[in-house]
């Protein structure tokens, strides 16, 4: 594998325009007990002085790998097992231990994913943000005070000096990263390596922290090696791609150019799945030929949304499945001694969603949605006002009554790791339900469990294993099915298919749309995903504090938003404002 | 939006037959089903340690339940002329000051230890662990009353407790010395218990069990103990062995089991008086409860790996 055009580029402009970075045929293994296990497999990039390019990959493609091999941060038994990466022509992979040390955090910044775990809650933001200056010798003593606070007012604290002695929990995810992009820059680096560096935050502060990001580096002339599973992301922020599946580059090259006119069917794959891109595209498509949108192949976003997307628009409307009036939900929260602080979770809500729809609930991290979803499951008690599902005053349900509500109501949760009981093979998880309700003989049961996992595509061999062998996807439809086996008449979806990767999403939300197809289900889909909502939701819920700012159609909502915080929101999705082609 | 010094790369595509596309997200079905159990068992009988405490501690078990297997004398037919006698042909531990058989009041001891260490922990295990589960899984009043009550025994040192009560009970029999060693040992695994369930109670399964229609009570017993049992069944097996010291603690003070009752302990005890002349009295019911222990001790570091796949990611 080789780039044959960055060659005679270089060539032509001379020395001064030697690629900063060059990685060639990296290799990268696992030590494990049955021999080395490869997660790197032959990449190879190159990045040049000032620009920003992303990898872009689903979870195991390497990605990570690749970048932690850079500045020697494998984690465990990983080591680089062939390969070259040259840094200003110097082959980092042969550097001692002590060399690369100091290659790393001087020339090479690194900013890690998640910035709840990787600031250390015992010590002080300033203290912290200190050490890294004094170990990069960047300044000492007073000075370091000083450019202490400098590097966090560039990071866009503006307090930064009556911030110095605060702990990491004082700060909110979005600070915290700034902190540590903070960090990464302080000491002016020639590259900043950038692993999902807002993954974990929401829509509004991740645009917000990569428009900061931009600045800083476009200032120092600093290039960035995004890492990230966006598409959308990595199209709008760098403007070279390079894509990772197993281990290997199947696509590099101008970010747009690819986008365009993805060439390897893995990338094509990954745009038709991305929802970011595709829910622009819904609308265009729906017009074209069938035989057009045979491109969608596995795991992309098929025929079956387009066509309910078509269908939502001449339903008729029926009376309320589930009405919410006026509800909201106090929380108390226990300090110290006897006092108390309420905490108003859910405020003064209301909506109806109507039988056989989706109704999406967006909103950021706390803005009260999967509150509002645990009241309508009756998991919490409401604190005022009246749920009713099927003209039946759901509050004071008990017993019988309670359980008939719950054969009809079922959640699917969103982290696919923990709502499947780890001891319980998948033929007693999907059961379970059976059991509790007293339903058939065991060879019924079983029946059943064997037609449940055919609805959700697994083999029904599946229900002897157990969730430790599953992927996130798979564990997500035993969610599915276990859901199902009561024949609900409601699925609510907490943030059901954020933890997954694009593709298994798609394949998830394409099952979604089948099965409600199928079984005329109804969904309360609960998400921070407006780009996800845009394809499966019939009707939106705008929520912020507690409140629902906005609820209309969702092709109200997206074409004609009325409230400013709907803009926001909208506006915020990567990838948003960039032309796609196929 | 390209930067000023934007250096255009090429648009390189990989070989399509070198990079296949594989289908998304399909099944092993290559791969056998595992449960938990499975991979910790898995994980154990690789452990030569496993191995040697087993055979080791199923070899006590045997004898504690047909002693007169392993020796043919009688440990209470003694006589005073083989006072402190040294070891002989059919006698290879020597005797006692009594003139009894040291190997065979070791072989017929056992009993008595094994059955205080196996009782106790079963009775801290249940008592405890439904304590600690229900304190956990319920919350509330009866966690801070059943807490609380845990601390007051806590704070009592489990020997001295069982000294005190020992030295005014009028039966002394293995059960009873179990039944007052289980009293001040069981706030630890209930303390255990509790916390295990207060993670497990808070996952997501329990709350999909619950929005099934599932009670309370069942999920307690199907979901939260099975998934918080793993940490106790470590504490329960390493204290196994210090139960057995703890009964040999007592009955060396005189105040464990009778010393009409054979025990290791005793033994312990009476060889005081003899330690200079004939140390072999001593050495040998020493070196059983050693070994004893020390069996159950890896055995509980061998479940411990094998249960918490963190400690077995980094060996």
């Amino acid at each position: 594998m080789s780039q044959p055009v960055s060659e005679t580029v270089s060539l032509l402009e001379g020395e001064a325009n030697a690629p900063l970075l060059q990685i060639r045929d990296l290799e990268v293994g696992f030590e494990t007990q049955r021999g080395i296990v490869p997660a790197v497999r032959g990449v190879d990039l190159t990045l040049y002085a000032g620009q920003t390019l992303a990898i872009v990959g689903e979870s195991g493609s390497g990605k990570t790998t690749t970048a932690q091999a850079i500045i020697d941060l494998l984690p465990g038994t990983g080591k680089v097992t062939g390969g070259q990466i040259l840094f200003e022509g110097r082959d980092l992979t042969k550097l001692s231990a002590r060399e690369i040390q100091a290659v790393r955090g001087n020339d090479i910044g690194y900013v890690p994913q998640d910035p709840m775990s990787n600031l250390n809650p015992v010590w002080s933001i300033g203290f912290q943000v200190e050490e890294a200056i004094k170990a990069n010798n960047i300044a000492q003593g007073k000075e370091a005070r000083l450019r202490t606070i400098q590097v966090l007012k560039e990071a866009g604290l503006s307090d930064a000096a009556d911030r110095l002695k605060q702990y990491p929990h004082q700060f909110s995810g979005g600070m915290r990263q700034r902190v540590l992009i903070g960090i990464g820059l302080s000491s002016r680096p020639k590259l900043l390596i950038a692993d999902e560096p807002t993954s974990a935050l929401d829509v509004t502060v991740q645009r917000t922290i990569l428009d900061h990001l931009a600045t800083l580096t476009r200032d120092y002339g600093t290039s960035v090696l995004f890492i990230t599973h966006d598409l959308g992301l990595a199209a709008e922020r760098a403007e070279q791609l390079v894509v990772m599946y197993k281990g290997k580059v199947v696509e590099s090259g101008p970010s747009q150019e690819i986008l365009a006119n993805p060439k390897h069917p893995y990338t094509q794959r990954l745009v038709a799945a991305a929802p970011s891109l595709a829910s622009r595209r819904i609308q265009s498509v729906k017009h074209q030929a069938p035989d057009e949108a045979e491109i969608f192949s596995e795991g992309s976003l098929d025929d079956a949304l387009l066509a309910r997307a078509a269908e939502r628009e001449h339903a008729a409307p029926t009376k309320d499945l589930i009405s919410v009036k006026n509800v909201s939900k106090m929380y108390r929260i226990r300090k110290q001694g006897f006092r108390h602080d309420e905490l108003l979770a859910v405020n003064d809500v209301s909506f109806g969603v109507q039988k056989g729809t989706t109704t999406a609930i967006v909103g950021e991290s706390g803005s009260g949605k999967s509150t509002v979803a645990k009241l309508i499951l009756q998991l919490e008690s409401i604190t005022s006002g009246e749920i009713e599902f099927d003209g039946q005053d759901v509050a004071g349900l008990r017993g019988s009554e309670l359980l008939k509500f719950r054969r009809r109501v079922q959640p699917v949760f969103q982290d696919p790791y923990g709502s499947l009981d780890p001891q319980y093979s998948v033929g007693n998880t999907i059961a379970e339900p059976l059991l509790a309700h007293k339903i058939g003989t065991a060879k019924e049961r079983e029946a059943r469990v064997r037609e449940l996992l055919d609805q959700v595509s697994l083999p029904s061999a599946t229900r002897f294993r157990y969730p430790s062998e599953l992927s996130g996807g798979q564990r997500q439809r035993i969610a599915i099915a276990r859901a199902l086996a009561l024949k609900p008449d409601v699925l609510v979806l907490d943030e059901a298919v954020s933890a997954l990767d694009v593709l298994v999403q798609g394949q998830i939300l394409n099952l979604l749309t089948e099965l409600q197809t199928d079984l005329g289900l109804t969904y309360l889909f609960i998400t921070h995903d407006l780009a996800v909502v845009r394809l499966v939701a019939d009707n939106v819920c705008v929520m912020q504090k507690g409140r629902i700012v906005e609820a209309a159609t969702t092709d109200e909502v997206f074409d004609n938003p009325k409230e400013l915080y709907t803009q926001e929101l909208l506006a915020a999705i990567p990838g948003g404002d960039f032309e796609f082609g196929r | 939006m390209p930067s000023k010094n934007f250096t255009p790369q090429g648009h390189y595509v990989a070989p399509i037959e070198e990079t296949p596309v594989a289908a998304v997200d399909v099944l092993d079905e290559t791969q056998k089903a595992r449960s938990t159990w499975a991979d910790a068992w898995d994980s154990m009988r690789r452990r030569p340690s496993f191995w040697i405490s087993s055979i080791l501690i199923l070899l006590i078990l045997i004898v504690a339940v047909a002693p007169g297997l392993f020796t043919p004398i009688d440990p209470r037919s003694c006589q005073l002329s083989d006072s402190n006698g040294a070891p002989s042909a059919g006698h290879p531990f020597g005797f006692t000051r009594q003139g009894c058989d040291v190997f065979s009041r070791i072989i017929h001891g056992t009993q008595a230890s094994i059955t205080v260490g196996l009782m106790a922990t079963l009775l801290v295990t249940l008592v405890g662990g439904a304590i600690g589960a229900l304190a956990g899984f319920y919350g509330g009043i009866l966690d801070t009353l059943v807490s609380r009550l845990g601390d007051i025994f806590f704070a009592v040192p489990t020997v001295l407790g069982a000294i005190v009560l020992m030295s005014v009970l009028p039966v002394r029999t293995p059960i009873t010395v179990a039944v007052v060693l289980a009293l001040f040992a069981w706030p630890q695994i209930a303390r255990i218990m509790r916390g295990a369930v207060l993670s497990a109670k808070n996952s997501d399964y329990v709350m999909a069990s619950v929005a099934l229609g599932v009670t309370r009570f069942k999920i307690l017993l199907r979901h939260v103990i099975p998934n918080a049992i793993a940490p106790v069944i470590v504490i329960a097996t390493v204290s196994l062995g210090t139960f057995i010291v703890a009964e040999a603690t007592l009955s060396f003070l005189g105040i464990g089991l009778p010393p009409t009752i054979m025990s290791w302990g005793n033994d312990i005890g009476q060889a005081r008086t003899s330690i200079r002349t004939s140390p072999q009295v001593l050495l040998y019911p020493a070196a059983a409860l050693s070994i004893t222990v020390l069996s159950f001790l890896m055995l509980g570091d061998v479940v411990r790996d094998a249960l918490d796949p963190k400690a077995r990611a980094r060996r």
